[in-house]
């Protein structure tokens, strides 16, 4: 048995250990915010975060989140989290929407490690996140809205 | 039924008719609906049996007890952001309040819910949603608020021209106020008005201005939003659809001993399309698929290699070729000039790869057929499934979905993964399937934007005039070989040479003409359809001409834009917008490309930076567009910022390529639309226009690869004729 934290709540999974862990979620659990995209990991529709790390969920086999914490979209919290989301509404970053839990939950992670990243920081924790809308223009201006947002909390 | 609708060539008569007919055809009725309130249309009672096409608007407008207001959506909303747009077109016209807004998709029903561009049909495409809802919905919305009005003064038993509606509030000069709610039997009594008064431009509160927020922002940041991925029914299985190798492969025989021993693998069997599996969950169908063994006919394949279709094509291009365009006498003309200049271009298949890969929801019985999926075209999928179900249309359901992207490829003309779906469920009969492909499947499954060779020749004279181009085109069409191939009018499909045909400059000898490719993989329709790789050929081979005669190519093309207005103010716009020609240091340069598509007018400038290893960056885009009156304008600039950055990717590194007739590409570690790493600034400038809106979905895309192409030209002794770049010029 495979136990784990899923948006705080402790999940006991007896299946098959190499199932991806985005398809428990999705089937068993009925969480559906978060995507697939690719079964790869290389396009980010899926992330998710296991203590605090974006992971793509589509290729991690849940016998990893072993013990761990996982948050979905639909799990989110934190102040990050929610000046992300709110920054994301205020510029109407979305089109299809469909890879867009993804891209919060990319996001969210960087502003939480980097409270103010620069464009570069931006590009480098979003490349993984594809968009195939290329909303990325307005990604960009959201983060860094976010992040002005976060810092005039403090 | 016809398709021409989605291409851009043999739309503009037939929309300024079908406004026209409009106005004439306009027929308001309300109808109660117990316990929920009313519903305000432009069309007949939906229970009335006497309802007809002659009349049938559709019904529009609900208006709830709870005093929401719920606008039917009948057009798939795929990320360009229709379900708001036409939300607040009726918001406007009633007064409404934007938080009282709701919306849904509308069925799908022909009879009320059809595209007015398209005629008889419901469907989403070729940038009309807007454009064709834009009076009809105003109509909708003002006749709601006069049967408001109307009710009030009944109730209160006062003049009628006393009373005003702001943002949902009715109220009289007296001081009563009232919510629509209250009133919602008396208006549902009243005689609507056949020809509502609408409001003046400059009456707008709401459309052309940025207090529109996109009504799908929410669930769509918090991962509420469903699509067709997230549709659960009691007791559905997962499928999958294992397709040919090839295209025009058939199943040989199955060996599915190993995978049906798969725990939760429900039924292997072969179709005409490929060989379904079904199972507990998609995690267990692809788990039989690694353990299926298929042998395949092949016989009747498609089996060249990118590299023969290339050869095949330019031999083609040798042929003589039906013109589609053909002023003066260009064939002459380019034989006499004493200065020619030459250009062949070669632009690969590309794939529409959205991110939702292709999926539909189906559950079958002798009685009815549902469908749940996102789709542009539901009367195709309604045809498919009635055939392949022997079920009649009126027992096909089709419950529309959010659509996770879809560029074109939600608008088939086999329905093809809608196809899977009906296949796979009518053999288990009442159980919902859940059809899903994968990445591999999506990337594989053809429908491509055709490859297509150009072959460019012009003749300048020593004044530093083009007296003579011929541009020959050699692609696939898009109907030819489908259902709807009656519906070519020309010699060869429109598709083809559109935006080529069409160019804008004076030019006293001017042909297009091409040939139709055969050839096995079927194409579709991709953002901006054959402008996608027209107003690469026709703008890059312009600026060449430039170059040649040593002219700046805006001030070129300012001058050969003789009597069209709104091409020259958005070039003219964009030179302004972007400080075109200032003094730039060596490794920076700029770029422009000017192209219409869908009736509306894009101008882009392009500014790069060459690298010290040759790599380059395209460090910001100047757009300007006219799309006539913005309806939203913060829409209309993320529809043109989506169809920059779509279109960069494409031309930088995208491509379809085949080897022995299998699609070489696999997943996004092989096929790479652009990232945001390689996501320029944009700045977006709306025309200021009072004219009918037209479309932005696809419009903002077709500029930005010449534009950058003519600014990289700058660095090479050459323009660039073959795509993609790749990341070095």
């Amino acid at each position: 048995m495979i136990s784990f934290t899923l948006n705080g709540k402790k999940v006991d999974f007896k299946g098959d250990p190499n199932m991806p862990l985005l398809w428990y979620v999705r089937d068993e659990q009925k969480l559906t915010g978060s995507k697939f995209g690719c079964g790869v990991a290389m396009c980010g529709a899926c992330t998710m975060h296991l203590n605090g790390t974006p992971i793509r969920a589509c290729s991690t086999p849940i016998s990893v989140v072993k013990d761990g914490q996982v948050t979905t979209i639909e799990g989110l919290q934190s102040k990050a989290a929610a000046a992300v989301q709110k920054a994301w509404q205020k510029l109407d970053v979305v089109q299809c929407g469909y890879c867009q839990s993804g891209q919060i939950m990319s996001a969210t992670a960087l502003l939480e490690q980097n409270p103010k990243p620069n464009d570069q920081e931006i590009n480098q924790a979003m490349q993984g996140n594809l968009c195939r809308c290329a909303t990325y223009h307005r990604v960009r201006q959201a983060i860094h809205s976010a992040a002005t947002h976060l810092a005039k909390e403090v | 039924m016809n398709f021409s609708f989605l291409y851009d060539a043999v739309k503009d008569d037939k929309q300024n008719k079908q406004n026209n007919l409009l106005d004439r055809r306009t027929f308001v009725k309300v109808s109660t609906i117990a316990g929920v309130g009313m519903t305000v249309g432009v069309m007949p009672r939906i229970t009335d049996a006497s309802a007809s096409l002659e009349h049938g608007f559709g019904h529009f407008i609900r208006v709830a007890n709870d005093n929401t207001v719920t606008v039917i959506i009948k057009h798939l909303d795929k990320g360009q952001g229709v379900t708001t747009g036409l939300t607040a077109i009726v918001a406007e016209e009633l007064d409404a309040d934007w938080q009282q807004m709701r919306w849904e998709f509308a069925p799908h029903d022909p009879t009320r819910y059809n595209n007015l561009h398209w005629g008889p049909y419901q469907g989403t495409g070729g940038s009309s949603s807007i454009a064709n809802s834009w009076m009809q919905l105003r109509q909708a919305g003002a006749a709601a608020k006069y049967l408001f009005i109307q009710a009030a003064a009944q109730k209160w038993n006062v003049d009628a021209s006393e009373i005003t509606i702001n943002k949902g509030l009715v109220s009289h000069a007296s001081g009563k106020t009232g919510n629509f709610s209250e009133f919602i039997e008396l208006a549902a009594a009243i005689a609507p008005p056949q020809e509502p008064t609408l409001k003046k431009p400059s009456q707008f509160r709401l459309l052309g201005t940025d207090q529109i927020p996109r009504i799908d922002s929410p669930e769509k940041t918090t991962g509420a939003a469903n699509y067709t991925l997230d549709v659960d029914l009691p007791g559905i299985k997962s499928a999958v659809m294992v397709h040919p190798p090839v295209f025009g492969g058939k199943v040989k025989s199955v060996d599915a001993k190993a995978a049906m021993r798969i725990d939760g693998v429900r039924k292997i069997f072969s179709t005409a399309r490929g060989v379904a599996i079904v199972a507990d969950s998609y995690w267990l169908a692809n788990q039989a698929r690694s353990a299926l063994k298929v042998r395949w006919d092949n016989s009747k394949a498609e089996t060249r290699s990118s590299e023969k279709l290339w050869q095949d094509f330019k031999s083609l291009a040798k042929k003589d070729a039906p013109a589609l365009r053909d002023d003066g006498n260009a064939e002459a003309t380019l034989k006499l000039a004493s200065q020619t200049v030459e250009l062949d271009f070669e632009f690969p298949y590309l794939a529409h790869a959205s991110m939702e890969p292709l999926n539909c929801v189906a559950k079958v019985n002798d009685k009815r057929c549902d469908i749940w999926t996102a789709s542009q075209t539901p009367g195709i999928d309604e045809a498919v499934a009635s055939k392949l179900t022997g079920l009649a249309a009126e027992n096909i359901f089709i419950h529309t979905q959010l659509a996770g992207g879809s560029f074109g490829r939600r608008a088939v003309p086999d329905a093809d993964f809608v196809s899977d779906a009906i296949l796979i469920a009518k053999e288990l009969p009442n159980i919902p399937i859940k059809l899903q492909w994968s990445r591999e499947d999506d990337m594989k499954g053809g429908r491509y934007r055709p490859m297509s060779y150009h072959k460019m020749k012009a003749a300048i004279n020593s004044n530093g005039d083009i007296i003579a181009w011929h541009h020959r085109i050699v692609s696939q069409s898009l109907l030819r070989g489908t259902p709807f191939e009656g519906l070519i009018k020309g010699p060869i499909d429109a598709a083809i040479t559109e935006g080529a045909a069409s160019l804008p400059y004076t030019i006293p000898n001017f042909r297009v003409d091409g040939h139709e490719a055969q050839v096995g993989v079927p194409v579709l329709w991709w953002r901006s359809v054959g402008h996608t790789h027209n107003a690469y050929a026709t703008e890059v081979f312009f600026d060449e001409l430039a170059h040649k005669l040593d002219k700046d190519p805006i001030e070129l093309r300012l001058r050969l834009l003789k009597g069209q207005n709104r091409y020259s103010n958005v070039l003219k716009l964009a030179k302004e917008k972007s400080n075109w020609g200032s003094t730039l240091p060596d490794n920076k340069a700029q770029g422009v490309a000017l192209h219409k598509s869908f009736n509306t007018y894009v101008a882009q400038v392009a500014d790069v930076t060459l690298n010290a290893d040759k790599s380059f960056t395209v460090d910001k885009v100047t757009c300007t567009v006219d799309c006539g009156f913005a309806v939203t304008p913060d829409i209309v600039k993320a529809q043109m910022e989506g169809g920059i950055a779509q279109g960069l990717g494409a031309i930088l590194n995208e491509k379809i390529t085949l080897k022995d007739g299998k699609v070489e590409q696999n997943n996004f570690y092989d096929y790479f639309p652009l990232r945001i790493n390689q996501m320029p600034d944009i700045e977006v400038h709306i025309v200021n226009s009072d004219e009918a809106p037209t479309g932005v979905g696809e419009p903002g895309l077709p500029p930005i690869g010449p534009a950058v192409a003519n600014a990289l030209r700058k660095f090479r002794n050459k323009p660039i004729d073959e795509l993609p770049i790749g990341n070095k010029v």
